[in-house]
């Protein structure tokens, strides 16, 4: 259909989709050149709001460069805190206390279904149901309520420190958290009944913007697009890190690989979520949150060193360089949705321009951690 | 008849018409607004006036007393000429509704081809609007408001044939007296020997919401994809008179619908409910609020089609179907009517 439709006609034109533009949700501009309402092509243009964090990561301690991971991707900003202190931890060696384990599971998974929640409200506002948005948020402002009261932010947190958290969490936070996932237990039925199974809604995602295991693969995309492709690749699984190993949980995978597929994937990490801080909560030993000894100025060993987390989005990794000074020789961050969007390019050639957006708002991207 | 007088009349009808679109259009974003904050649990506008009632007039401020900017670059007449068009023939359309037996500024005999020419100019104006703004975005817009209104309005005009069929007239007031009674006696059901008239009903509804650009159909303005389609340079009081022209056509529809369909200003259940009489204009704007408000409901429930899957329902689903419709009705008109 699409590239006949392509050949026949050269009135071609450019249209420039951002920087400031609904559906990008943030500065990212998107070149598209097209061919009445088909995308003949897409160029992602990006840079405006790069902010040189790995650079950062060169000039400052290993402690100072902390809070900038929760400038990278601000809607799951504890994913970006826990991959970097673990990598810390893993070059100087600091054990960390159990109870800060899972603390730092307990927060990091809220964060991921505040994540999730905050996608699947901007997803179907692209997709034009105005809504779901305001819904998911009513819940999203349940969890950021309660990891406020942890950590005192709301969005960017800087919860953990090298050895443990900053503080130790109550038992009103634990039993706030086991509240709250009852609510949304609840709540999920609504959810699934007002959008999932919406006709509209699976006649506009159902078989559009397919991405291929292959295509994944190319372009390193990784998280819920690489697992609605039929990939299962869950970092949590496959490289266990914290004490996801001791808990029970199944990944999410779909092999259609189109934007419902995508969609399915979160909605259902988002109960896996649940079962997970269900689980810890039960299991949470009591202790310090702290480790004993951490040294006031960290200076790892010389070597190459590299961690790997899941965040919302996908596989989060840092690779850091020391040279055995208190700062990085070489940092360098791996953000998921870099690799997401840049298999846009190939997977919109010949879409409409609505289906195009479609596939775009089901790869969840967060421009800040685009550009770093 | 003394011209004076006449004229006089004719003032007052016009004044009268102008403020009931104006009125409506404007509190109809009010309606909106607060119903959309109450379907998702927020408050809605609450700060001008007594709950938020006075929010419209606050609103028709601001817009008036904005400058009105017209961007370099585009076509100047058609940009200003455009948003009129939206407006004025939403206003004449009114002229020909009768809101009860008695309530009809002019009683014309071809009412309904009077309010379908007018209707038709109203894609024009979105036409003229996204292409003299010279923005891509305007301009994709247009052309697909193009293609939707084109595709509506068949199936839209041959179902209002079968209504027209079945009732014997062009008049308005023709086709109410001819659904007198309680509901069951009214075109959306089974009545008058046309027994298609629930699928006639319900497809009307559809090229009605499809027609006026409202949600789930609103591809012309679908702000995640075209910014806000064909009126995206429009500010000041050029956005305005689009907007209002939008909600105007809103009641328009729901009021031929409740022309056609619904009974006009007969009471649903006249022995039921006595004391508000068989008929009366209180009934006609009952019905007519009603069926907007379910257009505000479906507004703020579903996500939007693409262009395609709309066109097909059209082109596939509607026009062959309405067709059918227009002869089946004819059928029954002829040997059981």
């Amino acid at each position: 259909m699409s590239s006949q439709a392509l050949s026949q006609n050269n009135e071609r034109f450019e249209v420039n989709l951002g920087p400031q533009h609904p559906a990008t949700h943030g500065v990212l501009r998107v070149k598209l050149l097209m061919d009445g309402e088909y995308i003949v092509d897409a160029e992602p243009v990006l840079g405006y709001i790069h902010r040189m964090h790995e650079l950062m990561g060169e000039n400052r301690t290993w402690a100072q460069f902390l809070p900038n991971m929760g400038r990278l991707d601000y809607l799951s900003a504890l994913s970006y805190n826990l991959g970097y202190v673990e990598l810390v931890e893993k070059m100087a060696g600091i054990e960390v206390p159990e109870r800060a384990e899972y603390i730092r599971v307990i927060t990091t998974e809220m964060n991921r279904i505040s994540s999730h929640l905050l996608w699947f409200g901007a997803f179907v506002l692209d997709l034009g149901g105005f809504t779901p948005l305001l819904y998911a948020f009513t819940d999203r402002e349940e969890i950021l309520d309660l990891l406020e009261s942890v950590t005192g932010a709301r969005l960017t947190y800087c919860y953990y420190r090298f050895g443990g958290c900053y503080n130790d969490v109550e038992d009103e936070f634990l039993s706030g958290c086991l509240a709250f996932i009852k609510r949304l237990r609840a709540r999920m039925p609504m959810y699934h009944n007002l959008v999932t199974k919406n006709v509209i809604l699976r006649q506009r995602l159902e078989r559009v913007g397919p991405v291929s295991a292959e295509m994944c693969r190319k372009y390193g995309a990784t998280g819920p697009v690489l697992r609605g492709s039929g990939v299962n690749y869950d970092v949590r699984k496959n490289e266990p890190y914290s004490i996801y190993p001791e808990l029970d949980f199944d990944v999410p995978v779909y092999h259609e690989g189109d934007s419902m597929a995508r969609y399915m994937v979160r909605m259902d990490e988002i109960e896996q979520c649940m079962r997970i801080i269900e689980q810890a909560i039960a299991k949470i030993p009591s202790g310090p949150v702290m480790a004993e000894k951490v040294p006031k100025m960290i200076k790892p060993e010389p070597g190459d060193y590299y961690h790997a987390v899941e965040a919302a989005r996908g596989t989060f990794s840092i690779r850091a360089v020391s040279d055995g000074k208190n700062q990085a020789y070489r940092m360098k961050l791996r953000s998921p949705t870099f690799s997401n969007l840049s298999l846009f390019q190939e997977a919109s050639k010949g879409m409409l321009l609505a289906d195009a957006l479609a596939l775009m708002g089901s790869l969840d991207l967060v421009i800040p951690e685009i550009d770093r | 008849m003394d011209l004076g007088i006449n004229v006089i009349e004719m003032l007052l009808y016009l004044v009268a018409i102008i403020g009931f679109a104006a009125i409506n259009a404007a509190y109809l974003v009010w309606v909106e607004r607060k119903g959309a904050g109450h379907i998702q649990r927020r408050t809605g506008p609450k700060e001008v006036g007594p709950y938020g009632l006075l929010q419209p007039l606050a609103d028709g401020a601001k817009l008036m007393s904005k400058q009105l900017i017209i961007p370099a670059g585009v076509d100047k007449p058609l940009f200003m000429v455009a948003p009129l068009l939206a407006m004025v023939p939403a206003v004449m359309i009114f002229v020909t509704i009768p809101f009860s037996e008695n309530l009809v500024a002019r009683d014309i005999n071809i009412g309904l081809l009077v309010i379908f020419a007018f209707a038709s100019v109203n894609v024009l104006s979105l036409l003229m609007g996204g292409w003299a703004s010279r923005n891509k975005y305007a301009v994709i817009s247009a052309a697909r408001a193009v293609s939707q209104n084109v595709a509506y309005e068949i199936p839209l005009l041959v179902m209002t044939i079968t209504i027209v069929l079945v009732s014997g007239s062009l008049n308005l007031r023709e086709i109410v007296f001819s659904q007198a009674g309680a509901f069951w006696h009214w075109n959306w059901l089974p009545t008058n020997g046309n027994f298609l008239g629930p699928i006639t009903f319900i497809m009307f509804f559809i090229c009605y919401l499809a027609e006026t650009n409202r949600a789930p159909f609103d591809l012309g303005e679908a702000e995640s994809e075209l910014i806000a389609g064909f009126h995206t340079e429009y500010g000041s009081m050029g956005f305005g008179l689009f907007f209002m022209g939008e909600y105007a056509n809103i009641v328009i529809g729901s009021a031929l619908i409740v022309i056609l369909f619904l009974g006009g200003w007969y009471s649903p259940f006249p022995e039921v409910v006595p004391f508000l009489g068989s008929a009366g204009v209180w009934w006609f704007l009952l019905k007519m609020y009603l069926l907007i408000w379910l257009v505000v409901l479906i507004r703020w429930t579903f996500p939007r089609v693409t262009l395609w899957s709309l066109l097909n329902l059209s082109w596939k689903i509607l026009i062959p179907f309405s067709l059918f419709n227009l002869l089946a009705s004819a059928g029954l008109v002829k040997f059981l009517g």
